[in-house]
């Protein structure tokens, strides 16, 4: 890593550009089979096997409040994090390359952010062409703050 | 050595280790009270064996060191790192007197004085900074390990065992020949220092391992090894992934016939299933083992305090996991070590009393349903509730109030709260309030539960009830709908196979259904309604009956049926904890991978059952006319009572006159109906279910409601308590039977009843023939009253009483819906309006009322909580005519008839 810049995994959720801290990503699979959990919150999509080990999978699109997706619109790919010894597996659209940013492109959430938007983000960067939303992994997971959404 | 003592040794050791760690954690984070108590725990455990095992000086050293943390429990000291190394010091010398005991079978000679003294002074506040008791542990440290096992010094001509062992070490030959020598070596020159040798040479291995004191290396091992559970834990998590992979291959062999795989798979197979097995067999222990020190303890305490105890034990073969089994041990240890101290009283008390002078505590395991069950049974003086009583109060845990509607039982479970502890001394034995709060953690953290039943002067009776294993649960795998589920076979009594024209159909009351079994009827629960697999709505009695399944199971005392689609199979799964996230769904107790890799949810029968209710209530609110929202929240004091049925019954305190204890040779019985005379009245008595019977003998606890001269009693069995909660009704459809509906109060379901019906029961007479007194009957016909409330609860509850009242009731929750009511051209006699309500607001109701249309001249009241003088005013500035706090039952009636004459009046 150089000095001055961090590494992000970027995501796309409804065209929207998102970067994930590459350190907390354990991994990246395919959309696998779900078990639903009934009574849940909505935006948990279900539990899956992930080797051995029982993930929580998050549908992001409905944690952050975005449009579901359409009939036959197919989530493809999920992330997977850790967050306090546990794993999530965070439903997204799709996966693109590793960026590494550096510092001086970053900025403060802008002030005007939806609110549900400013809980989950840690900041901007400016890339050429568009907007990358730093998604802090450790508020979406924030079972109570999730609970209150 | 005995058994004893090297189970101590192994044991302090490990809870050293962990008190050392616990102690840097602590000096990190000084309040963090979790890991303060855990260390207390510790020392305080370390410090109590040894008082029964005659270890003084380990004793006096681990008393001091318990005493300084005591201080930074109750926060009279502050955790600074001096303080935390003075602890580490006294544990440096417990360890080391360990080390020698674990040498020699005896506490080693040494002075503590030094330390002990300095921590005195640090649990006395006024540390003095110079560390003087540093040398006193390194000088014992530095004493050559002879001396500490010899006891004394040596003397001239006798060998350090530290040389022998150099001059053998560099010598050849066979180890064991080394290793057996020197021993007797040293113990020849003295007869009277030979007590420590003679056994090591009579014990080859202890004196093989003494060779390796200098690095405290266990002595213990010898035929056996200890493993770490951490370690069989693994191994066990990793035979259960080794057997859920072992399932998907048969699944997969079992598709292609005549493979050549289906040979060394069978085999691979057998190998797995006696890997389990042998793997679970690690596990398990005769739960004896947990009680091996307890004969000791209760004879060493019999001396000490002068009584005379005879210990019983039955069952010790019971076999539990060894996990279960370590984690039980402590509160085991206490809780009899309490029964010995506090329950067996002395000898010439119990004469006294009329009792043998030897008292017995009989200790009892034996399985039950898939749960072990150990009981701790004293024939002592019991709990002393009295006692317990004052000291709730001295530390403030619930009010005196509360106190007065409590139980005796619910009393005695007090003992289990932190903090209280019921000995008047504080005793090297017990009285520090660490014991039964612990015993009750360590339970209930291995899924376990304790109950307790004692009576004054006869004795105690404790049971735990625990699973026989935390790691393996073998479960039903039922289909609902789509998904599927567990359900552990623990909970499951039968299953019954339902099918229309069969021998077992659901029938149903209303909507709510249920299953005849042999003479009984089973209250069902639909598994997709609970989890919310399927609307509602859907028409549960038409599809019911297509094949399905009842799994019934019990939660407690409270057996009931769950229906589900498809039973699959049992399967032996291993529980994984929820994700935290979903840690608040009360229906799952887990979640498991199953033989096919694919996830399921592992329901919670009792999660299921508590859900239950509000299930078939919110079900029930359908049947309403009102809809939406069924719950609103209030602050309420609700006081909970118990009547019949053993789940508790609640009404508004507000709306009690009076409780009274009544003489039942008082009641007499009028048209077949009990009634007391009353303050010059007469007072019906009603029971909450007519069905119920009134006490034949002794005191009739009743509620006392009063509606203006109207008063009547409701007879209850048992007043529990009073709690302000706030309240969020489910409504049901049960009005007729004097029920309102069901809300959680104090985390129990409880059923709010509805005084309104019981005063109308008690008074349709009175009120035919009272005619020309009541105002009511005297109207030819009953006023129309509007009720504009936007709380359920309380539309619920007026709108009977008004009813019983005379009045004829329209209810709508907010004022909107009343201005339409006005538009249509309804007409009432009288309106009352809440204030505070979503929408239009009281106030503004009201002024849109007075400006214009057909209710300008209606009167009307507000009800509210808001009974300011100020609010009053402003009240009236609105177009209201009167005012009345809401929960004031009596004035609202009064105000209505004043108002409707104060109409008629002016009308006239």
């Amino acid at each position: 890593m150089k000095e001055g810049s961090k590494d992000f995994v970027t995501i796309r959720l409804a065209g929207q550009l998102l970067g994930i801290p590459v350190l907390l990503v354990q991994d990246v699979i395919r959309l696998q089979n779900m078990t639903r959990v009934p009574l849940s919150p909505p935006w948990v999509a279900g539990v899956l096997n992930l080797r051995g080990r029982i993930v929580t999978a998050i549908d992001l699109r409905e944690r952050l409040g975005m449009v579901r997706r359409r009939e036959g619109e197919k989530a493809a790919m999920s992330v997977v994090v850790d967050f306090k010894g546990e794993s999530y597996s965070l439903i997204i659209d799709s996966v693109g390359e590793v960026l590494s940013l550096p510092d001086s492109l970053y900025e403060k959430n802008p002030v005007t952010l939806d609110q549900r938007w400013r809980e989950v983000s840690d900041g901007i960067y400016r890339l050429d062409d568009e907007l990358l939303v730093v998604l802090d992994v450790r508020r979406v997971l924030d079972l109570d703050r999730a609970a209150a959404a | 050595m005995d058994d004893l003592l090297t189970e101590f040794l192994t044991e302090t050791n490990e809870s050293l280790d962990t008190v050392d760690n616990e102690l840097v954690r602590l000096e990190q984070n000084p309040n963090d009270k979790a890991v303060l108590d855990n260390i207390f725990r510790l020392v305080h455990t370390i410090k109590g064996t040894c008082g029964f095992l005659g270890l003084p000086r380990l004793e006096s050293v681990a008393h001091a060191a318990e005493n300084v943390l005591g201080n930074f429990r109750d926060g009279k000291l502050t955790v600074n790192s001096e303080l935390v190394s003075l602890i580490l010091q006294a544990l440096d010398a417990i360890k080391v007197i360990l080390r020698g005991l674990e040498e020699s079978g005896a506490e080693p000679e040494g002075d503590d004085d030094m330390l002990i003294a300095m921590l005195d002074e640090a649990a006395a506040g006024k540390l003095s900074p110079a560390p003087a008791a540093e040398p006193v542990v390194d000088a014992d440290v530095a004493r050559s390990e002879t001396e500490k096992m010899l006891g004394r010094a040596l003397k001239p001509g006798e060998v350090s065992l530290e040389e022998l062992e150099a001059a053998f070490a560099s010598a050849p030959g066979p180890e064991e020949m080394a290793e057996e020598e020197p021993a007797p070596a040293v113990a020849a020159p003295t007869a009277t220092a030979a007590k420590a040798p003679a056994k090591a040479g009579a014990a080859p291995a202890a004196a093989a391992a003494s060779g390796a004191a200098d690095h405290g290396d266990s002595k213990a091992a010898n035929q056996s090894i200890r493993v770490s559970v951490d370690l069989l834990e693994d191994l066990m998590n990793l035979v259960s992934e080794l057997v859920l992979t072992r399932n998907q291959l048969l699944q997969t062999a079992r598709r292609h016939e005549n493979s050549e795989f289906t040979v060394p798979l069978q085999r691979l197979s057998q190998c797995t299933t006696e890997l389990q097995e042998g793997v679970m067999k690690t596990r398990m222990q005769p739960v004896g083992n947990a009680w091996q020190k307890l004969p000791r303890i209760v004879r060493d305490l019999s001396h000490e305090l002068g009584k005379k105890i005879e210990l019983d034990m039955h069952g010790a073969e019971t076999e539990l996991d060894r996990q279960v089994l370590e984690l039980i041990k402590d509160p085991l240890t206490h809780m009899v070590r309490n029964s010995a101290d506090h329950g067996i009283e002395m000898p010439a008390d119990r004469a006294a009393a009329g009792k043998p002078e030897t008292g017995h505590i009989r200790l009892n395991a034996f399985h039950e349903g898939g749960h072990i069950i150990i009981e701790i049974i004293d024939d002592g003086r019991g709990i002393n509730t009295d006692r317990i009583r004052q000291k709730v109060l001295e530390n403030g845990l619930v009010s005196e109030a509360e106190l007065e509607g409590m139980s005796e039982n619910q009393i005695q479970k007090f003992i289990f709260h932190p903090g209280l502890s019921t000995a008047e001394k504080v005793t090297s034995v017990s009285g520090r309030g660490v014991g039964m709060d612990v015993v009750r953690s360590n339970i209930e953290k291995i899924g376990g539960t304790i109950e307790l039943e004692s009576r004054m002067g006869q004795g105690s009776r404790f049971a735990i009830k625990i699973p026989l294993t935390l790691a393996i649960v073998s479960s039903l795998i039922v289909g609902s709908g789509p998904e599927r589920f567990a359900i552990p076979q623990i909970s499951v009594l039968e299953l019954v196979r339902v099918m229309s024209g069969g021998e077992h159909v659901i029938e149903h009351i209303s909507n709510t259904p249920v299953l005849r079994l042999r003479n009984r009827l089973l209250p069902l629960v639909r598994l997709d309604k609970v989890l919310g697999l399927t609307p509602a709505s859907s028409d549960d009695a038409a599809n019911d009956n297509d094949q399905c399944f009842v799994v019934v199971a019990q939660v407690g005392a409270f057996t009931f049926g769950i229906v589900v689609d498809e039973v699959f199979d049992t399967e032996e799964i291993v529980v994984k904890p929820m994700a935290p996230i979903l840690k608040d769904l009360s229906v799952y107790s887990g979640t498991t991978i199953l033989g096919d890799g694919s996830v399921i949810m592992i329901l919670d029968p009792n999660g299921i059952a508590k859900a239950t209710a509000a299930v078939q209530d919110s079900e029930a609110s359908d049947t309403l006319e009102m809809k939406g929202r069924a719950a609103d929240s209030e602050q309420e004091s609700m006081l909970v009572f118990r009547a019949g049925s053993d789940n508790p019954k609640a009404v508004p305190l507000s709306l009690i006159a009076r409780l009274e204890e009544i003489d039942v040779a008082t009641i007499e019985h009028s048209h077949g109906r009990p009634m007391v005379q009353y303050r010059g009245n007469l007072m019906p008595l009603m029971t909450v279910d007519p069905y119920l019977q009134l006490k034949t003998e002794g005191h009739q606890s009743v509620l006392v409601f009063a509606d203006g001269d109207h008063v009547m009693g409701l007879a209850v069995d048992e007043i529990l308590d009073i709690v302000e909660t706030e309240l969020k009704v489910e409504l049901t459809a049960d009005m007729q039977n004097g029920r309102l509906g069901t809300a959680v109060v104090a985390g129990k379901i409880t059923e709010i009843m509805d005084v309104g019906h019981y005063l109308k029961l008690a008074f349709k007479d009175h009120i035919k023939t009272k005619s020309n007194e009541g105002h009511a009957a005297s109207r030819r016909q009953p006023p129309r009253v509007l009720l504009v409330d936007d709380s359920s609860f309380f539309r619920n509850m007026l709108k009977p009483l008004l009813r019983a009242g005379g009045y004829e009731v329209t209810c709508v929750s907010s004022a909107e819906d009343a201005l339409a009511l006005r538009d249509k051209g309804t007409a009432f006699d009288l309106i009352i309006s809440d204030i505070e309500m979503p929408g239009l607001s009281g106030f503004e109701f009201a002024e849109e009322v007075r400006q214009n249309g057909r209710w300008a001249q209606v009167p009307m009241v507000a009800l509210s909580s808001l009974a300011s003088p100020a609010d009053f005013d402003r009240g009236r500035e609105a177009g209201f005519n009167d005012y009345v706090a809401k929960y004031d039952r009596d004035s609202l009636l009064n105000v209505l008839e004043e108002q409707l004459d104060f109409a008629r009046g002016v009308a006239a």
